[in-house]
């Protein structure tokens, strides 16, 4: 059977070849063909490190660290939704997720699969649009340019759809992500040559292209009329106080039962992934060491400040650890090995400037309650530079320790 | 040396454009360009100011002191610029309470400096007015196209009429906040230079280096790595 798929995908590869009459579309030949079998060619040229993990099962190793995240996204998504619901008295959603959900399930709060169904009709359509835009996308850049369509869009939408609030229009999914594909990684020659996040870039985008859609004060729990703001934007209102104040505990913000980003919300499962990224060496414990460090010190550093107006001056760490995409960033977006610093030193230093600069933003502007899609998208753009200094600093050590040598003689 | 005059008239639009191509005139292409008709005004402002500065320097070209050039050129330029400025504030109030200080800014804009610079010091005088125009008209395009793209998808008009009707006001369109903000105009300018270097690769910048690739290292007959 598998014989059989190889000779015949091995007789069709000649007509994309160079020469051959599909030769434009190698990458469409190619992409498949790699994903099913393993392809004999080596490298020649430069360093190359050989090892069991290749960049496709890197790729899906990521995919499946945010797989815990994106479950419970699904389910927190329809918990909101459900719960909001029953406050509200509404027994039947409109639209065709609603209806889709009525015949499937039901509406209950405290039934597992009623709200991980609700959810999934929100989630699936975001990952689905991005999957579809910015997949061609990619494939149509890779038949142009003449390289190959890599894995690492795998990884992009489904850190792209994570990251969306459940209740944003399809149409934006498409356009983050278009914008996200081409501005933030295409233009610059693909994967592996992006500066900055292609996901945060498409975020980025609609962030400030559509506030309304985006900003979170009002409007993400997935039901028509209903407005909860998110805790974050709670916090910057009137603290932990004020946090207590709408119900919402400290527990429920770490397990994941606050409105917020799909996949953002349980800070305990967002950790398993962390785990597995860690174990496997894929994604840098250095990285979120030093966004954790970064964060933990600036935020006790306003605590001690102090502030009458700013009741953001006061909330504690373990607070900005479970609200809003911090840990989601930490682990998945900061960690990015094509725009975070490449030196194990520098990465430790530039995961302290983005923890920094995340609460900065989180609590000395008042126009932006989150901060960590900005703080990263900054910690991008300074990679290069940081890792300028550490090479320079080592430079500098070995040449002190040659003089050292020679006047030793 | 001597170029034609049709192609120094219209060589700075596609072929040498002072925006696009040389990389200057940047930050008032960002400033003025959320709505057209601060973009057009803009655009005929620092035209006219660079048709007239080149054409004034390059007539006492050579009673200009070399040591005193640069200032020499200034004064004539900042002399347009207050001109225009104040033609402005005569007739079209509004507008020019809108660009604000874009208008004096002209002074410092590195295209019109450039050209009094690279060009005027160096031909007669008709070339150089020539010369001015193309680049103020090369200037112009991209601030036209700009403001065109901002316009309508920041805010659903042009030049004020409503084309796209926004959903606050009951139609289906969703203005694009993006559009609105000066950052917008740097990925417009990044599009408008991708679609330019795509039609005319011999724009493209030389690569400093490139790695070299599998087909290459066979020529070479290098061993395989590691």
């Amino acid at each position: 059977m598998k014989q059989k798929l190889l000779d015949l995908l091995k007789s069709k590869e000649h007509l994309f070849e160079k020469g051959g009459s599909l030769e434009k579309f190698h990458a469409l030949y190619e992409a498949p063909f790699t994903f099913l079998f393993t392809p004999a060619e080596r490298t020649r040229t430069a360093s190359h490190v050989r090892d069991g993990a290749d960049l496709k099962r890197v790729m899906i190793t990521v995919w499946f660290a945010t797989l815990p995240a994106m479950i419970f996204g699904m389910y927190a998504v329809g918990y909101q939704a459900n719960a909001t619901m029953a406050a509200m008295g509404l027994t039947a959603a409109e639209g065709w997720r609603g209806a889709i959900v009525a015949a499937l399930a039901g509406f209950d709060p405290g039934n597992i699969w009623h709200c991980l169904l609700h959810g999934a009709m929100y989630f699936l359509p975001i990952y689905l649009v991005t999957l579809i835009v910015g997949g061609n996308l990619e494939a149509l850049f890779a038949i142009v340019r003449g390289h190959e369509i890599t894995e690492g869009f795998l990884v992009t939408s489904i850190l792209f759809s994570l990251i969306l609030p459940p209740t944003i229009p399809l149409w934006q999914v498409a356009l983050g992500i278009a914008f996200g594909v081409v501005v933030g990684k295409e233009v610059f020659g693909g994967v592996g040559k992006n500066f900055l996040n292609p996901a945060l870039v498409g975020r980025a985008f609609l962030f400030f292209a559509y506030p309304a859609q985006m900003s979170g004060d009002a409007v993400w729990v997935a039901v028509d009329g209903a407005t909860r703001a998110t805790p974050l934007a709670i916090a910057a209102q009137g603290g932990v106080p004020a946090l207590h104040d709408a119900g919402v505990t400290w527990l429920d913000a770490f397990l994941g039962f606050i409105p917020g980003s799909i996949g953002e919300t349980s800070t305990l499962l967002i950790l398993a992934g962390a785990g597995l990224l860690i174990l496997t060496r894929i994604g840098s414990w250095r990285i979120m060491a030093g966004v954790f460090t970064g964060m933990v010190v600036i935020s006790t550093l306003f605590n001690l400040i102090g502030s009458d107006t700013n009741p953001m001056f006061a909330m504690p760490w373990y607070w900005h650890l479970v609200l809003g995409g911090f840990a989601y960033g930490m682990v998945f977006m900061a960690t990015d090995p094509v725009s975070a610093a490449m030196t194990e030193a520098g990465r430790f230093w530039y995961g302290v400037l983005i923890g920094v600069m995340v609460m900065l933003v989180r609590v000395v502007n008042p126009a932006f309650p989150e901060g960590m899609m900005l703080a990263i998208l900054f910690g991008n753009v300074f990679a290069p530079l940081i890792d300028y200094f550490v090479t320079q600093a080592n430079i500098r050590r070995r040449k002190r320790r040659l003089s050292l040598a020679g006047a030793g003689q | 040396m001597a170029e034609s005059p049709k192609k120094i008239l219209f060589g700075p639009i596609f072929d040498n454009n002072p925006i696009a191509l040389q990389i200057l005139g940047i930050c008032s292409a960002l400033a003025v360009t959320g709505q057209m008709n601060t973009a057009l005004v803009m655009a005929a402002a620092l035209t006219a100011v660079t048709a007239f500065s080149n054409l004034g320097v390059s007539l006492i070209r050579n009673h200009i002191p070399s040591s005193i050039r640069i200032i020499v050129q200034m004064t004539i330029i900042a002399s347009l610029v207050i001109v225009v400025d104040q033609i402005l504030r005569a007739f079209a109030y509004g507008l020019s309470k809108q660009l604000s200080v874009f208008v004096g800014l002209i002074i410092t804009n590195c295209i019109v400096m450039g050209r009094t610079e690279a060009f005027a010091m160096k031909n007669p005088p008709g070339l150089s007015f020539l010369d001015g125009i193309g680049n103020g008209l090369g200037y112009s395009f991209i601030l036209v196209s700009l403001s065109v793209v901002r316009e309508l998808l920041g805010s659903g008009s042009l030049l004020g009429h409503k084309l796209l009707i926004p959903v606050t006001d009951g139609g289906w369109y969703v203005p694009n906040g993006l559009m609105l903000m000066p950052p917008s105009a740097f990925f417009l300018i990044g599009f408008i230079i991708w679609a330019l270097r795509t039609a005319k690769p011999e724009q493209v910048e030389h690569e400093e280096f490139h790695v070299i690739t599998n087909e290459e290292a066979a020529e070479y007959d290098l061993p395989l790595a590691a």
